[in-house]
């Protein structure tokens, strides 16, 4: 690939994110969901005070073992999407009001077929009067190639905190 | 400090003030009077398997390390130096030989001797004796099937008179589900703060069926083990009878008795391997345990602060006071050890998408929490208790299961709760902790 292929497909997908980032701000989940692939992993570890040398063996939990925030798939996203949208899920009603910054995107790899894209988040989310949250991390995106545009195949998301500074996780990521 | 308790809280009224939830006194008194007798849950062996592993836990405000010696030997230890309080521990987990403190290295083996004191010659000899200096550790300790017990009170009655008749309920919830006793695993912690009071958080395990409207939005959509026809649980409980039973001691809890003849109900219907475990673990459990396979469980809390959920999900929940208005919470999620791996993932999946901050059911309740604390502060609400009246007197003692059962949905496991909380913050003995004078079970039994 050259160097100006990459930097337009750098482009195309920092389009992409930033569009995404649009929807679930703009509060249109069930747009949001069509551009989740079928196959979707949706992870969120739990991250673990570790002995220095343990980090990549223990500080967070894996993908497919035990409990963490999220381990899930398309069918329970679209569960939470549909639950927000029922109006009575006490929890996101009144919706909070949500913002999602995307930043630091590198192409980690580039395939025919998927890119897979790391960069920072910074989620700021008020809710009702007085409760703020913000959540910060870093994602790593599987995007698949689909026509024009893009599905998200992968998401992990290493939010920096421990113990959850929160009271919930009402909000998607 | 003498709070006006017995105006302040009233069960038999079935009204109780608001400034228990709020104000930073009862919040003092709760921590010197209660937290530091009564049984705490403090983790699971599961978790520390081998000599040498430690866990790190909390008892009410205060940080503990669960230890496992070199020798086998289970211990608690107050998580603070004794040199000059530094927090010994500050991993999560791990395994060691000893726990060597941060600020001046002294170091403790993991039976909580002090071993090392750095130029102990010629700073220490002949003052200091080290056996006088070893970590902090709780009087009483109890494992039961697997869980960690602990109690600050060296007097504490042993945990088994503790728990009374309450202990057939949560051998429901640790118990293997076909019916071997003990046999859970912890698959995994949450641990969330949340500003909130952390008796909102224990009294609605205590049996708060009435607040099911407020999780209408998990029921509507679907997300139980079943998926779409599943609400937000299987219904495994069809035929039976719903029980709230009260304990002497503080626990309180919603189980269910099944009638005598009683079949298995399709669970996790998405999944045929899975449901065809559980019809397999239903038939045992009922040739293995007779008539007291009758008792299923839903949710519970163990006075004070240790909540359970039985079945869907499974786990134990302590809500640890964080100051008057913020807890934080610690969900520690069990599964049958030997359960095949297909099962725990599907399990696992569904505790998920449950429980806790992330999940779908517990975000309402959150929700609820926070703002019944918040909106309880004020001068003129303050004025203004809470109503526990619901189904006054509407119980049967020892029938048809030890406890006092009500056969409706009611506020007797919190009226009951709360006059031992009263009993805790007055320093009564534990003659009157354990309810002796209102133990009509136990009188029973005896
Ligand atoms: S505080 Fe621990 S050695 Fe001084
Ligand atoms: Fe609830």
């Amino acid at each position: 690939m050259s160097t100006i292929e990459r930097l337009l497909l750098k482009q195309e997908i920092e389009d992409f994110l930033y569009l995404e980032a649009d929807l679930l701000d703009g509060r249109k989940f069930r747009d949001w969901l069509d551009l989740l692939a079928e196959d979707l992993v949706y992870f969120m570890p739990i991250r673990r005070n570790v002995k220095f040398g343990q980090h990549d063996e223990k500080e967070n939990t894996r993908q497919g073992e035990g409990i963490s925030w999220f381990d899930e798939d398309k069918w329970t996203l679209t569960k939470r999407v549909e639950q927000v949208l029922t109006g009575v899920h006490y929890a996101e009603e009144p919706l909070s009001r949500v913002t999602h910054m995307v930043s630091n995107i590198r192409l980690l790899d580039v395939t025919p077929t998927e890119v897979t894209v790391g960069c920072r988040f910074l989620v700021y989310q008020n809710r009702v009067e007085y409760e703020n949250y913000t959540f910060i991390g870093r994602r790593t995106d599987v995007l698949r190639r689909n026509g024009e545009s893009w599905l998200i195949a992968k998401r992990e998301l290493i939010l920096e905190q421990n113990v959850l500074l929160a009271k919930n996780l009402s909000i998607f990521f | 400090m003498t709070l006006p308790i017995d105006q302040l809280i009233d069960p038999q009224r079935g009204i109780i003030s608001r400034e228990i939830f709020v104000s930073p006194e009862f919040h003092k008194e709760e921590l010197e009077k209660l937290f530091t007798r009564a049984w705490l849950f403090v983790g699971h062996v599961s978790q520390i398997p081998k000599p040498g592993d430690f866990y790190t836990s909390r008892m009410g405000e205060e940080s503990v390390i669960l230890c496992r010696d070199s020798r086998g030997e289970v211990h608690v230890f107050l998580n603070s130096c004794r040199h000059r309080g530094m927090k010994v521990c500050r991993y999560e987990q791990g395994n060691t030989s000893l726990f060597v403190c941060p600020y001046h290295s002294w170091s403790y083996t993991t039976d909580g001797k002090l071993q090392g004191v750095p130029l102990y010659r010629s700073l220490y000899e002949g003052v200091l004796n080290r056996e006088e200096w070893s970590l902090v550790e709780v009087p009483r300790l109890h494992i039961y099937k697997g869980t960690v017990w602990a109690s600050w009170d060296p007097e504490a009655p042993d945990f088994l008179t503790y728990l009374g008749g309450a202990v057939d309920h949560l051998d429901q919830v640790l118990d293997c589900r076909d019916g071997r006793p003990g046999g859970s695993e912890v698959i995994g912690v949450h641990k969330w703060v949340l500003p909130t009071n952390w008796k909102f958080a224990a009294e609605n395990f205590l049996g708060d069926t009435y607040h099911n409207p407020s999780h209408r939005s998990v029921d509507m959509i679907g997300i139980g083990p079943s998926g779409e026809k599943g609400a937000r649980r299987d219904n495994e409980y069809a035929k039976g009878q719903h029980v709230w039973v009260s304990f002497p001691q503080g626990h309180g809890m919603h189980s269910v008795w099944m009638p005598e003849e009683f079949g298995y109900q399709t669970t996790y219907a998405q999944y045929p391997e899975v449901d065809e475990y559980f019809r397999h673990c239903f038939e045992e459990r009922k040739r293995r345990q007779g008539v007291k396979a009758r008792l299923m469980p839903f949710t519970g809390n163990l006075f004070p602060n240790t909540s359970y959920h039985g079945r869907q999900p499974r786990g134990l929940c302590v809500w640890h006071p964080h100051g008057p208005t913020e807890t934080e919470a610690w969900r520690f999620f069990l599964v049958d050890a030997d359960a095949p791996a297909a099962v725990k993932d599907v399990l696992r999946r569904f505790y998920m998408r449950y429980s806790g901050p992330a999940g779908m059911t517990e975000q309402d309740d959150m929700e609820n929490w926070l703002y019944a604390t918040q909106s309880s502060m004020g001068t003129i609400a303050r004025r203004y208790p809470f109503n526990y009246q619901a189904s006054m007197g509407a119980y049967k003692t020892n029938d048809p299961i030890p406890g006092d059962v009500s056969m409706q949905i009611t506020d007797q496991t919190p009226r009951n709760y709360y006059r031992v909380y009263a009993r805790y913050l007055k320093g009564d003995g534990w003659d009157s902790l354990l309810g002796r004078d209102v133990a009509p079970m136990q009188a029973a039994a005896e």
